[in-house]
């Protein structure tokens, strides 16, 4: 212990950390495994895989409704996860807290309760063009339903939103802004705060996709003053499964139900159903009670680690990452943002990303190519698809110095 | 009247010639340059009509059907789909209508090319058999329809 606190100060034991999780001890077509697609689920560590375990081998009960003791401890768990997701958040209190299947679950849910009640026809509602498909679809239901209008702020050539057309855009009859914190494409960390003051300027509500963000930057809603907030537990070195919904107090309280069932009633006759307090009111049905008592252990996990040191290592990975890539000839880096996450997409002139993500796994090394779920951000740049290099915590200069020399073996097959 | 070798004695040579590799960089660069030998499709069959949809990369096909038997032409802008398209070709192109539709296609599994049947929507191989066997069916109900 005393070891592992002294190199921490200095900055992060990579291979410690590499040690929690077994996954990268395996081989794939007979090279140790390189898990560079970070961006599209994280791998766990052992503690978040012990928790899973160890609530079916030994409280496995139903939550919130038992008088026996394991129906005690599994619901003492599985509200410990909503407390300490409260922390990572910083919300101001718990009942903010709301469990969904992902953030692609929670976006929705906004779009289907607080979205029809709100939305009329003729308002706006703003996103941006590197949005993921998941923060298009819902707001595109939306607008049609209600013969509202979906308007997109767009980004230059490095993949940063031009905010001076972000405020061109607002006005009165914007009801809603709704962006990604950063881009699961590009890396594109986008400036949220400024984001959100000028659309309460303006009247409108501020919806935020953290999805790839919560685990790299520092969030804190109370501070970015953010009406909703939404995140995956699976991106977080968590199980898959769980997703966040964040929301205002007063915002989810004045908002009408999601889904009906059990745990969101307070009383049901045949006349007339009274609905629970928040945030019960929103989590209808049997939660998914494992992977979100084993979502605490991922949270644990990141708190121990320590964001700055996790922000500080990825940072030196995009740097490091992005200085190599650039040498490589013929490859081109998309989205060159000031300020990024720890994600590279890049294309590689005549050759398809798919057959370099396929030659790539030939050497162990996975990565993500394709649209990444952003297919209007592809259109932008006139690409049918990148390759994306994501890292998390875990992964190390040498495992890019592995994706660099499998790329010049890559290069040397398609060409 | 056919001199052509049947689905699985063609699937089998596939199979002999991939045993041969040890290495899967062997097995793809092998795929990579049946992929560049591949001839290119002419620029008029490269419309959305002949796209198999489901394919991350962009994939055209064509089918002629000439004396009972189904002639297929197919382009890719990825060469490895390309090198896959190939063999397919090779198997299934000049067979009849019938044997196509009932062909097991063991052969991807055989060589290891399984990754690419897998249900994922950056996998078009899958998409490809499918597409391939339609056109398959339809010409024989064609036939049937007509006869």
């Amino acid at each position: 212990m005393i070891t592992a606190k002294a190199s921490l100060q200095k900055g992060l034991d990579v291979y410690s950390i590499r040690q929690q999780f077994p996954i990268l001890n395996r081989k794939v077509k007979g090279k140790p495994l390189v898990y560079l697609d970070n961006a599209a689920t994280t791998q766990k560590p052992q503690v978040v895989i012990d928790a899973l375990v160890n609530y079916y081998g030994n409280y496995n009960a139903n939550v919130h409704r038992g008088i026996h003791t394991l129906a005690e401890e599994a619901t003492q768990a599985f509200e410990a996860t909503r407390d300490a997701v409260q922390q990572f958040i910083h919300a101001a209190s718990r009942e903010e807290i709301i469990f969904t299947r992902g953030s692609t679950e929670s976006i929705n849910l906004v779009a289907y309760t607080w979205g029809r009640k709100n939305i009329q026809a003729g308002d706006e509602i703003i996103i941006s063009h590197m949005e993921h498909h998941s923060n298009i679809v819902p707001w595109q239901i939306l607008c049609e339903e209600k013969s509202a209008t979906l308007k997109v702020i767009p980004v230059n050539d490095a993949g940063e939103m031009i905010f001076e057309d972000y405020l061109k855009l607002l006005s009165p009859k914007t009801k809603l802004v709704a962006v990604m914190h950063a881009s699961n494409a590009l890396g594109t960390i986008n400036p949220v705060k400024q984001i959100i003051d000028a659309a309460h300027k303006s009247g409108a509500m501020v919806l935020i996709d953290g999805a790839q963000s919560a685990a790299h930057l520092y969030i804190d809603v109370r501070q970015m003053d953010v009406d909703f907030f939404v995140f995956s537990s699976h991106k977080v070195y968590g199980p898959t499964g769980v997703g966040i919904l964040y929301g205002k107090k007063n915002i989810l309280e004045a908002m009408p139900v999601f889904h009906g069932g059990g745990e969101m009633i307070k009383e049901v006759t045949f006349e007339k159903t009274t609905y629970n307090d928040l945030p019960y009111k929103f989590e209808a049905g049997t939660p998914n009670i494992a992977d979100t008592i084993a979502f605490k252990a991922a949270l644990d996990f990141i708190n121990e680690t320590g964001k700055d040191n996790i922000r500080r290592h990825e940072e030196e990975l995009l740097h490091y990452a992005t200085n190599q890539l650039q040498q490589v000839p013929g490859l081109k880096i998309i989205g060159t943002a000031k300020d990024k996450v720890s994600v590279v997409s890049f294309v590689i002139s005549k050759m398809h990303p798919q057959d370099i993500g396929i030659l790539l796994d030939n050497s162990g090394i996975a990565v993500r190519t394709g649209h990444h779920c952003a297919q209007p951000l592809m259109y932008r740049f006139g690409i049918p698809g990148t390759v994306r290099a994501s890292f998390a915590v875990y992964n190390t200069i040498e495992e890019i110095d592995g994706l660099i020399a499998g790329l010049h073996k890559t290069i040397k097959m398609l060409s | 009247m056919n001199h052509q070798n049947t689905i699985a004695a063609i699937e089998k040579e596939i199979v002999a010639e991939f045993s041969l590799f040890d290495s899967w960089d062997d097995k793809y660069e092998y795929i990579i340059d049946l992929g560049k030998r591949l001839p290119p499709l002419e620029l008029q069959h490269k419309i959305d009509e002949n796209r198999v949809k489901g394919c991350q990369s962009a994939v055209w096909l064509v089918a002629e059907y000439r004396d009972g038997h189904i002639f297929y032409k197919a382009d890719s802008d990825s060469v490895i789909v390309k090198g896959l398209i190939s063999m397919l070709i090779r198997v299934l192109s000049g067979q009849s209508a019938d044997d196509i539709i009932q062909a097991n296609l063991d052969f991807i599994r055989e060589i290891g090319m399984t990754t690419h049947l897998a249900q994922t929507r950056s996998n078009g191989l899958l998409a490809m058999v499918r597409q391939m066997k339609s056109f398959a069916l339809a010409y024989k109900l064609k036939n049937a329809a007509t006869t």
